[in-house]
């Protein structure tokens, strides 16, 4: 739409060839603006062509009526590639405003810059996985600096508790514990409803319904419980502290930080980290409770089953190894949510393109290595047999 | 307004009339009128928080008015249609004060914003063009494709002011364009502002607290205090205006240093 409003505003310029002999004219009239740039550039390129075998060139500005930059870098891009054929250009009849803007463009280009050039599909794609590769190696090895210096830090507080952040932590904590209750409860309610009902189902087919409650009450306190808090948490608190973190290091506070003699580890990462490790294995237990209470609901207005026979059947089912763990796993994912989500955001460079691809990176990463971790505690608990 | 020395007919480029805004209950600019004329640099100076950049703001668009109307190139901004505001942006350029480039963008790539949003040019074209931008500015040509948390910040404001050049516009507004860099620096910048005045014909509309800016590039210096324009005229005006604030900013002892 705004292109044709430009349009209609004008009619564009033009070049008119004039030949005597071996000399050319080059009458340019009309506006020479930007709106026309394209139209103007072929006719730029046209006449270039066309002068052929000239041996000087005259390029008049007589009648040009309106010139603005473009106008004015087109026309000294004219005269160059004239230049460049061996034919002497002169410009003529140009007033005082033209020749300040034709002498600015000549100026402000010296011809020497290219654009940089892409990398070849496959040359690229081998850069850009190897590329990828260093840079997991070198995410690892910030990761192990940075639980280094968290663990250093953490070390101060606890021999001098009253040096420690903990006004930092428990508002943390506020936010990432307690303000998560009711998300956590809802969700873990609902799954836990859902895999019941799906047990039932697919039980009833041997005449074993009454075991589902067995079924979803080990899953829910050996895996769903602290696997769906951790990825929700990783989700809600990962992104949140990597996007501030983040936009902290944007606007350089945290190097305010280290100038005033603030450590960023203790001051940004150590807080949040503890704060997790605190609640998540109480978000983990408020998930467990809330998936039981799901799983209640679903037996009894399925399969009938009045809620002190599910408590009877829940009580039969698990021994106090199946709630521990669950919550066994919770501060480590903690630890990892925490320390990879701080780490990026510390590693937020100064765009808002970089600020996104943390944060996400930060979420992604987390994710992933929740799993992976939940998936060796199953290894190690299976073969100790706990 | 009553002190300019001739009555002037030159073309009014931006005209502000009547225009009120305040924040709740608090009252920033009252009934304001405000003329610019064609080609010519005024220099905006009040003390800090009197609401400079809130009539920029305003003037561009970007705050809601009580009241007023503002008028650029003879033409209503506010009221106007989708369409004939588009064509009225397409005319100015803004420099904001922190540069506000693009930060996922290179310099390049932030020059040639608005012409990839408003124009059909070919890519060659287009790079030719921001080069011949960053020339004029004063970059360097490896400045082109550095991303702006490479760039100082002397470096943002000219890069800035080359994304405000882009379409060539006829009027620019500046928001502190020298705050921030030194003081050889801030004057490459104004020599830089009046000649693209010279070689373009722009009209500037400048916020600035830098008494060298005005003293040395504006045609016009015009004092906003107790919410509305308290004079505007050539700097003489203002060494002859009797008011406690406008005595002390170009009468004081700085103003006095700089005049020797």
């Amino acid at each position: 739409m705004a292109e044709q409003i430009l349009d209609s505003q004008r009619s564009s310029g033009t070049i008119r060839m004039e030949r005597s002999g071996e000399a050319v004219r080059l009458v340019v009239d009309g506006p020479w603006t930007i709106a026309d740039g394209r139209r103007l550039e072929e006719r730029v390129k046209a006449s270039v062509g066309a002068a052929g075998a000239a041996k000087s060139a005259v390029i008049a500005l007589g009648e040009v009526d309106r010139l603005d930059t473009a106008g004015a870098w087109l026309l000294t891009r004219l005269g160059r590639d004239l230049a460049a054929k061996g034919i002497a250009v002169e410009f003529a009849e140009v007033d005082e405003g033209h020749k300040i803007l034709l002498d600015a463009a000549r100026e402000a280009v010296d011809g020497s810059y290219r654009p940089r050039q892409s990398q070849g599909t496959l040359i690229g794609y081998v850069d850009r996985l190897g590329a990828n590769m260093i840079q997991i190696g070198e995410d690892f090895v910030r990761g192990v600096i940075f639980l280094g210096a968290a663990v250093t830090s953490l070390g101060t507080w606890v021999s001098r508790p009253w040096a420690g952040r903990w006004i930092s932590v428990v508002h943390q904590m506020d936010r990432t514990g307690v303000q998560a209750i009711p998300i956590i409860a809802l969700m873990s309610l609902l799954i836990g409803a859902t895999i019941c009902q799906q047990s039932i189902f697919q039980l009833r087919q041997f005449g074993a319904d009454a075991l589902a409650v067995d079924l979803v009450a080990i899953l829910v306190l050996r895996e769903i419980g602290v696997l769906l808090t951790a990825i929700m948490v990783a989700g809600r608190s990962g992104s949140a502290f990597t996007a501030e973190i983040g936009s902290m290091k944007m606007r350089e506070e945290v190097d305010a930080m280290r100038v005033i003699g603030l450590e960023p580890v203790e001051v940004l990462v150590l807080p949040r980290v503890v704060a997790l490790i605190v609640t998540l294995p109480l978000l983990t237990f408020v998930s467990d409770i809330a998936g039981l209470f799901g799983a209640g609901l679903v037996s009894w207005s399925y399969a009938g089953m009045p809620p002190a026979t599910f408590i009877e059947r829940v009580r039969e089912a698990i021994g106090l190894n199946t709630y521990l763990v669950g919550l066994i796993k919770a501060p480590a994912m903690a630890l990892i949510i925490g320390l990879i989500s701080t780490v990026e955001g510390l590693a937020v460079k100064g765009s808002a393109e970089s600020l996104g691809i943390h944060t996400t990176a930060a979420v992604v990463k987390s994710i992933f290595m929740v799993i992976v971790v939940d998936g060796l505690f199953a290894i190690f608990f299976a073969s100790i047999g706990y | 307004m009553d002190a300019v020395a001739a009555p002037d007919t030159r073309e009014v480029v931006l005209r502000v009339r009547d225009v009120s805004v305040s924040f709740g209950a608090k009252c920033i600019l009252e009934h304001l009128d405000l003329d610019v004329y064609r080609s010519e640099i005024l220099g905006f100076v009040g003390p800090s928080g009197s609401g400079k950049s809130v009539l920029l703001r305003a003037v561009l668009g970007l705050v809601a008015k009580q009241s007023g109307s503002v008028e650029v190139f003879g033409q209503r901004y506010d009221g106007a249609s989708v369409a004939e505001q588009i064509a009225i942006e397409r005319r100015w350029g803004v420099l904001f004060q922190h540069g506000a480039l693009f930060s996922s963008l290179t310099v390049r790539q932030n020059i040639q914003v608005p012409m990839r949003e408003y124009l059909d040019l070919p890519q060659s074209l287009m790079d030719e063009l921001a080069m011949v931008k960053i020339g004029m500015v004063g970059l360097s040509p490896d400045a082109a494709d550095k991303y702006p948390s490479e760039l100082s910040g002397g470096m943002i404001k000219r890069a800035s002011l080359a994304r405000a050049l882009s379409l060539d516009p006829e009027i620019v507004f500046l928001d502190e364009p020298t705050s921030g860099l030194d003081p050889i620096g801030a004057g490459e910048f104004d020599d830089l502002i009046a000649g693209l005045k010279e070689t373009l014909g722009l009209t500037v509309f400048m916020v600035t607290h830098d008494l060298d800016s005005l003293f040395s590039v504006c045609d016009r210096v015009a004092v906003l205090g107790d919410r509305k324009v308290l004079v505007a005229g050539p700097i003489e005006t203002m060494l002859t205006f009797d008011h406690p604030w406008v005595k002390a900013y170009f009468r004081g002892e700085r103003a006095q240093r700089r005049a020797i």
